[in-house]
């Protein structure tokens, strides 16, 4: 049985709703359901016509996809929103110890609370980062910690999404949405504004600008261009902003700055909120043949020339094998018992974990240590025995490449189906803001929701739709 | 602003107004073949002529049919002026420059792409005809109704306008061009109703025709339909009102920027040689020589303004 947000445990839509649902269900009750299914049916076109949606890598060009929208809201209530947010702001402020660490003195290899091979050995960890202090300290200026609940007050965190998270466009979006289609409920409903998250994001770059900034810092967003799956994120974030929307061939370096070209000449950029992965961010320094970045950007700014955000090489702080170690690293660096969880977690290179995951494959989650978006994972309980096998000749021919995972009985909020009211599971994705003036949680969230009865996948690329996340005022 | 982001503004009007002109090109012709079918096999010739597309025309097509240049011109993916092709090339620049377009008119863009590309996903029957170049028509009204109603009037707009108005003054030239030797006095027959058909269709071709009529009560001279096109300030696709407007933007950039560029003074020099001058001096001087000479000069301030403003390293 799983456990349901809105009608806790049990499988009767008509039961009584939990507490934090309670007013939205009196709502949802008095709708008349044609009329909501209407107003389900506009959103998507109200998303077509702003251009909300993304790009399928290897479609055509013009094969530009929806992600689905669901119109009922995922309620969280102020007192579970506030455990959670203490929550993660003591992981973030972690995972930043421990990227300056790990690229310092690497204290924490030294106290053998992490085995130095796992640092060492991993194509996650940048060598040309080593003794390098970005400015302000910061290393993760944005994070999106994915969280997963399995009861009433049991949350997990699922990753740290500590490189570029993407989809706050979808959360503001989510939510001018339903401002628009169901106003009268937010004045039945105290619902926390998420609308500052962009203002916020300006703000807290600007604070992390470098020591070489003259006037007030100038903040640019680097794309890889129009093609790039999460463009209309990158255009929408740069425009909500006011920053400049930058490509590679738009900057150079000009008297040891990074300064993009304009209708006026080349002008300095202070804060560079990149969206391409380090690979691709310097030719001179990672991929030779990388056209989306900047020939000779990380020597700028190793000098204190420009602000990268976030950091190279913080990519070691979200890498899975890490991830199980993640309760040792909190409270070496804060000193306090992590607040949030982890989800118990085997790493195959251990010889007793392997053998364990391996009698066990057919109830597992099993990941590889470097894979995102869904993909290289395989889900035990829904596999195939042709999956499974395949895994297992995998995990023994390279075990340290996977870790695995109980199956979690994900909680789900219902959709609006034909039927009406029916469970889906979901997951959820906050955004933090880090910047040496503090730690700064959006109200809420990306939920995603898997749309397919009994799926726990719930990435966009495969099938996932995200929904409205409302934290309630106290 | 970014260099990259002017350029992107000044393409995305320039195709958009580029839409609009194959779609009026598209319109005249179809009204000749109606009216005057004897001559319609070379009225779609010329106007192929006009579109600057002879050579990509005749490399997949050996018949100047009328269905065949509509198809050609309204949605053929080959034909990189076709309005679809365009359309595209439109929505892929202001999606490049979003940041710098209110959201009204990145979404009239939009939309105007997902209605288009809907509208001129199959070949268009006749019958269809006149309603999607209706659609066409109010769909370009639509964002340039956004885009009027909305934006700053700041440097972004200016490059806006120097793109629509550069783009349309070429327009114009080149269909006067391709018709010029109709209009030469020598060799025009006055009232020979050859000619009567050739006026027409340089008329309706920039949406002219009644504003000819109401402003020289009907009647039609080759001077007066030169005199008209080329240097009549109250006609909106006149090359006179184009070179006053790009003269303007030019200057307002001037004076936004506090700088003297070379775009400024060869768009000075454009105008004058337009606005200071008399039909008579140009038929003198040829009107195909005049119109040859027009047609590279404003292509020279083009690739002069992209330079001056950075749109490319």
């Amino acid at each position: 049985m799983f456990f349901d947000e809105m009608f806790g445990h049990t499988k009767d839509t008509d039961a009584q709703a939990r507490e934090p649902y309670a007013d939205y269900a009196n709502w949802f009750d008095s709708q008349d359901p044609a009329r909501l299914k209407k107003k389900a049916l506009e959103c998507e076109g109200f998303f077509r016509r702003t251009g909300i949606t993304f790009n399928v890598y290897g479609q055509e060009e013009a094969d530009e996809r929806l992600i689905p929208f669901d119109i009922v809201p995922r309620v969280i209530a102020a007192k579970e929103w506030n455990r959670l947010s203490r929550g993660i702001e003591q992981r973030v402020k972690a995972i930043n110890a421990f990227l300056y660490d790990i690229y310092h003195r690497q204290e924490i290899l030294r106290a053998g609370r992490i085995p130095h091979h796992l640092i060492a050995e991993n194509d996650a960890f940048l060598p040309q980062m080593i003794g390098v202090t970005p400015p302000g300290g910061i290393y993760t200026h944005i994070v999106g910690t994915d969280l997963v609940r399995t009861d009433d007050d049991q949350f997990y965190v699922l990753e740290d999404n500590a490189r570029t998270p993407s989809g706050v466009s979808y959360m503001l979006e989510n939510r001018e949405t339903m401002l628009q289609m169901f106003p009268e409920v937010f004045s039945k409903l105290q619902v926390r504004p998420v609308s500052d998250y962009p203002a916020n994001l300006q703000r807290s770059l600007a604070e992390c600008a470098p020591a070489a900034t003259k006037n007030e810092p100038v903040v640019a967003v680097l794309t890889p261009g129009i093609h790039n799956s999460a463009y209309f994120e990158h255009s929408f974030l740069a425009d909500q902003m006011g920053a400049e929307l930058v490509e590679g061939h738009d900057l150079q370096v000009v008297d040891g700055r990074i300064a993009m070209r304009t209708t006026r000449g080349y002008t300095p950029i202070d804060v560079l909120y990149r969206r391409i992965d380090d690979d691709y961010l310097d030719p001179m320094n990672f991929r030779p043949d990388s056209l989306l970045g900047v020939p000779g950007i990380m020597d700028i700014y190793k000098a204190g020339g420009i602000t990268i955000a976030n950091a190279p090489g913080t990519g070691i702080a979200d890498d899975k094998a890490i991830y199980s170690y993640m309760p040792d690293i909190v409270e070496f660096y804060t000193g306090e018992k992590a607040i949030l969880e982890n989800v118990p977690t085997w790493r195959c290179s251990e010889e007793d974990s392997l053998k364990y995951v391996l009698d066990n494959l057919a109830d597992l989650v099993v990941k590889e240590v470097h894979g995102s978006g869904g993909y290289g994972m395989l889900v035990g309980p829904t596999a195939s025995k042709k999956q499974i096998s395949e895994f297992r000749a995998k995990l023994k021919a390279k075990p340290a490449n996977y870790i695995a995972q109980p199956t979690l009985s994900l909680s789900t909020v219902p959709i609006l189906t034909k039927k009406g009211l029916s469970p889906r599971h979901v997951d959820l994705r906050p955004y933090v803001l880090v910047s040496p003036k503090g730690v700064d949680i959006v109200p809420g969230g990306l939920t995603r929701v898997a749309l397919k009865k009994g799926s726990l996948v719930v990435n966009s690329s495969q099938g996932g739709g995200t929904k409205d996340t409302w934290v309630l005022e106290e | 602003m970014l260099g990259k982001t002017a350029g992107g503004l000044f393409w995305m009007f320039r195709y958009l107004e580029r839409a609009e002109n194959t779609a009026r090109l598209v319109e005249a012709g179809f009204r000749i073949a109606l009216t005057r079918s004897k001559s319609a096999e070379k009225e779609w010739q010329s106007i192929i002529r006009t579109a600057g597309a002879s050579v990509a025309f005749d490399a997949t097509h050996d018949s100047y049919t009328g269905a065949n240049v509509i198809d050609f011109l309204l949605r053929d993916k080959n034909n990189p002026s076709s309005v679809l092709s365009v359309i595209e090339a439109a929505r892929n620049n202001a999606k490049l420059v979003r940041t710098a377009l209110t959201r009204e008119t990145w979404e009239a863009t939009n939309e105007c792409w997902m209605t288009l590309s809907k509208l001129l996903s199959k070949r268009v029957t006749e019958q269809e005809l006149p309603e999607v170049l209706t659609t066409i028509r109010q769909q370009s009204a639509l964002v340039r109704g956004a885009t009027h109603g909305t934006m700053m009037r700041n440097d972004i707009f200016n490059f806006i306008r120097l793109g629509t108005f550069l783009e349309r003054a070429d327009s114009t030239a080149r269909i006067l061009d391709v018709k010029y030797y109709v209009l030469l006095p020598s060799v025009s027959l006055v009232g020979s109703s050859l000619d009567n058909v050739q006026w027409e269709t340089i008329l309706r071709s920039v949406s002219a025709f009644r504003s000819y009529n109401w402003t020289h009560t009907g009647k039609m001279s080759p001077k007066t339909i030169a005199d008209f096109l080329v240097l009549d300030k109250r006609m909106p696709r006149s090359l006179a009102f184009c070179c006053i407007q790009i003269l303007d933007n030019l200057n307002y950039l001037r004076e936004e920027y506090d700088s003297d560029l070379p775009s400024f003074e060869l768009g000075d020099k454009l105008n004058q040689s337009v606005n200071n001058r008399d039909i008579d001096s140009i038929f003198d001087e040829g009107l195909h020589e005049f119109l040859r000479r027009f047609l590279n000069n404003s292509n020279a301030l083009s690739v002069q303004i992209q330079k001056d403003y950075r749109f490319t390293e």
